[in-house]
């Protein structure tokens, strides 16, 4: 079954002409009609953290530099000017200067100069109050230290260090150049961008509306006269919706592989692709508290469990197995499968390490007439508590007998906070397949998405020594390197990468996706319907 | 008369005063707030940025003294804002109203004038194939959830249609309108209309059996006469009770039948301010909802005292 939706996902990439659009003639005019899941938090991207909110307003702003639309995969050397028009570093890297585009305007026809760029950091980074609600991404510029104008076209960011990875988190869909006068509460109401479309509507539970920017500075773009998002909370009328052609394509990630393939068998001409969707499920285990202060008993949880059955009962082998990082081949830093072999837990011989799991636990004082109790926390969430029920049969193989808490979703967070858990099974996603972003949001020491409190100085040094490095080979042998041991340590134990589809009708031309992000190829300037 | 309908109207008063303190305190015992679900969306909480949100929007004020605001507000006609979309809650309710009004509408129009007429036929040839028929079909609406039934409609259309009957644009013109919300009135008024049938045809039963009927038809009067004018008439009290609580309930089966058609109501809507615990949006919409409800009993009463002089009489 992995393999036949493997197969269909490769398919539909070659069949949807995800790459082929620009050779043929665009027509101007239409409106995309796009399925929507739910209500978006918001529509401030710096301040939400979701696929909900990024991929309807992303097309209403414009970043300094982009992912190459034209790729199919975000990666660090394939990042073009956007607002920006080149860019520069110097003092071997700690500084940054980005040559501004000329004429660009404001949706509401004020002109866009450095000083939106200065402003749009100084508030992501904390040092000015931008009234924003929440600051989501706040870790990602843990090192610029200054942002600078230099006259209006010219911005330079001071780092604390070289870090080639600041262009590729600049590049992402979360990280849009702001208006420095608009406040906070109106972006997350009725926000301002320089992008190729203008807000137009946010109805809550009703859907969004984006209608083409005439003045827009790629000449001739965008070539659709506006973007719908309808919300439809019912997946199954969303699906009916897209098959009775009422919609052209549904919010990227939302479907499930299996909804893609019955989609497809009812239309079979409808494009679909599978892809990651950036989320995993991980274990929070809290070792600040007895039991799991002890690193044994953390090494014998982490060894009862098979990542192939979670990916069989879950998603019928269709997610992937890793660590941190994405795995290969969508993911450009995930472990190779043959270093993913050396990695403790990731062999292939789950009977073996459960018995090693079993050895340490009667070390311990524990076996089959002595189970350990263990209560395993969970949101109230259906895709968290059928891995949850997954995990409480897997610890009984190392004599540990577990009871499903499930807390609803406005006490899960703060219950992390409280550390009032003992192992929690978590769900999380990231929007840029970087290891920059994964370690310093989730595994640096005091960062609020380290949930865990994971706190090691070795590997701090090691995540900093990587984020300086710009040969692709040498940071990427290190990074696995670093992925093995937070594994190792049962930092937060990834147990399955997830993965998602996206389906649209042919005559939607031009959509390209990237195969390892769902997060940053929302702008649609390039999108045409061919009707 | 007048001295019945003053004092209904302060029990109204009454009623609504308790269900403003349930649903304030009901909230609030909830776990969670605003600032939480807010968090939850960003995958993290910032005690600072939560404590500012909290302070914000006055959460951290006594409970009494956000009672006073709110209800204070209320009285002056001031709703206050949303929590989620920060725009006034009146804004953002108002356009909802009518939406879900018409089909509540079109679900009762369509329960009555199909359920009271098939109870008595179904009353009147008891025993016979159709009323075996229309038991059944009473019986399968009764059964039947009301989402299930939706999705099945929704299929059907795709299926053999080509389209789909669901709420994606406002509708153009008063038919498109008609048609747009019929298909999800009717979804959620069978098994109303399935309930009133069963009951008028009990209710039919019982009263075709008693002396006054045989009275009638000793008289000579057409069946017809006897059936519509004398039984009906009798038989209707507890069918109109019925179609009271349905009211009610029918905004209850409105909530799921909104979602599956993707009706922008308030019926959906009240579901989602309560998961983001948007309280303003919550409590005066439940507010909304407890009004409409006191007031439709009100009005049945009163129907009761029309058609019954017996009551009439004793008030």
């Amino acid at each position: 079954m992995a393999a036949l939706l493997g197969r269909m996902a490769v398919a539909c990439l070659v069949s949807a002409g995800v790459f082929a659009g620009s050779a043929l003639a665009q027509k101007q005019g239409g409106v995309l009609k796009v399925t929507h899941r739910d209500n978006p938090p918001s529509a401030s991207i710096h301040e939400e953290a979701t696929i909900s909110t990024d991929m309807p307003f992303m097309a209403v702003f414009n970043n300094l530099v982009i992912f190459d639309p034209e790729s199919s995969q975000n990666r660090p050397d394939r990042i073009v000017p956007d607002l920006a028009t080149s860019w520069t570093t110097e003092d071997g890297g700690k500084r940054v200067v980005f040559k501004l585009r000329e004429g660009v305007r404001w949706h509401d026809g004020k002109p866009f100069t450095s000083a939106d760029v200065k402003c749009t950091w100084d508030i992501v980074t904390g040092r000015v109050d931008g009234k924003m609600r929440k600051n989501p991404r706040k870790t990602w510029w843990w090192n610029i230290k200054e942002v600078t104008t230099n006259g209006p076209n010219e911005v330079t960011f001071q780092l604390g260090s070289p870090q080639p990875s600041l262009l590729v988190m600049m590049a992402g869909g979360f990280s849009p150049v702001y208006p420095c006068h608009v406040t906070g509460p109106q972006m997350r109401t009725n926000p301002i961008g320089t992008g190729p479309f203008k807000f137009v509507q946010f109805k809550q539970n009703e859907g969004i509306k984006l209608a083409r920017n005439p003045d827009y500075w790629k000449p001739g773009k965008p070539y659709l006269d506006g973007i719908e998002y309808t919300i439809i909370p019912s997946r199954a009328t969303a699906i009916l919706a897209l098959v009775a052609g009422r919609h052209d394509l549904t919010l990227t990630g939302e479907l499930n592989p299996e909804n893609a393939k019955e989609i497809q068998t009812q239309v079979p001409q409808m494009q679909c692709i599978v892809q990651p969707s950036n989320t995993q499920g991980n274990l929070l285990i809290n070792r600040d508290k007895p039991p799991f202060d002890d690193e044994r008993l953390r090494r014998a949880l982490v060894l009862s469990i098979d990542r192939k059955a979670f990916s069989e009962i879950l998603s019928r082998g269709v997610n992937k197995i890793g660590g941190a990082m994405l795995a290969p081949p969508e993911g450009i830093w995930g472990w190779s499968p043959e270093y993913m072999e050396t990695v403790p837990g990731y062999g292939g011989d789950v009977e073996k390490s459960r018995e090693e799991g079993r050895k340490i636990m009667r070390e311990l004082g524990y076996g089959p007439d002595k189970m350990m109790p263990l209560k395993v926390s969970t949101r109230n969430v259906a895709s968290y508590r059928d891995s949850s029920v997954i995990l409480i049969d897997h610890l009984k193989s190392v004599y540990i007998q577990g009871e499903l808490e499930v807390l609803d979703s406005s006490v899960w967070y703060a219950k992390m906070l409280k550390k009032d858990y003992a192992v929690g099974m978590n769900v999380q996603g990231t929007g840029i397949d970087d290891p920059d972003v994964q370690f310093f949001e989730n595994y640096t020491c005091g960062s609020e998405r380290n949930y865990t409190g994971y706190c090691n100085p070795e590997l701090e040094k090691l995540y900093r020594a990587q984020s300086q490095m710009t040969d692709f080979e040498t940071r990427k042998k290190l990074v696995w390197d670093i992925d093995k041991k937070l594994q190792e340590d049962a930092a937060r134990p990834v147990i399955y990468q997830s993965q998602g589809a996206t389906c649209w009708w042919p005559h939607v031309k031009g959509l390209k996706l990237a195969i390892n992000s769902i997060y940053n190829h929302w702008r649609f300037d390039d999108v045409w319907l061919e009707r | 008369m007048l001295s019945y309908l003053i004092r209904r109207l302060l029990l109204m008063a009454l009623t609504l005063f308790g269900v403003s303190i349930a649903i304030f305190l009901l909230l609030r015992i909830v776990p969670g707030n605003i600032a939480d679900i807010l968090f939850d969306s960003a995958g993290l909480i910032d005690p600072a940025e939560k404590a500012k949100i909290v302070a914000d929007l006055g959460l951290d004020l006594p409970l009494y003294q956000q009672y006073w605001q709110w209800i204070g507000g209320l009285l002056q006609g001031d709703l206050g804002y949303s929590y989620v979309s920060e725009k006034p809650v009146l804004e953002e309710i108002a356009p909802r109203i009518p939406i879900t009004a018409k089909i509540a509408a079109l679900a009762l129009i369509f329960s009555v004038i199909a359920g009271v007429p098939l109870g008595v036929i179904s009353a009147v040839r008891q025993n016979t194939p159709l009323d075996y028929l229309l038991r059944v079909t009473s019986l399968s609406g009764l059964s039947m959830p009301s989402f299930w039934l939706g999705l099945l409609i929704l299929m059907a259309f795709v299926h053999y249609l080509g389209t789909i009957p669901i709420y994606d644009r406002e509708p153009a013109t008063f038919m498109a309108g008609f048609t747009m919300l019929a298909v999800p009135a009717a979804a959620v008024g069978f098994r109303s209309s399935a309930l009133i049938m069963r009951l008028t045809r009990s209710s039919m039963l019982e009263v075709l059996r008693q002396d006054f009927v045989r009275t009638a038809r000793s008289k000579g009067l057409s069946e017809g006469a006897v059936t519509y004018n004398h039984a009906l008439r009798n038989a209707l009290l507890p069918v109109i009770t019925t179609i009271g609580i349905e009211v009610a309930f029918l905004f209850g089966g409105l909530i799921v039948t909104e979602t599956v058609f993707n009706i922008p109501g308030v019926a959906r809507f009240l579901v989602e301010a309560i998961r983001w615990r948007d309280y303003p949006m919550v409590q005066n919409l439940v507010m909304f909802t407890a009004t409409i409800v006191v007031v439709v009993n009100l009005i049945v009463d009163l129907i009761y005292m029309v058609i019954d002089p017996r009551i009439r009489y004793s008030e």
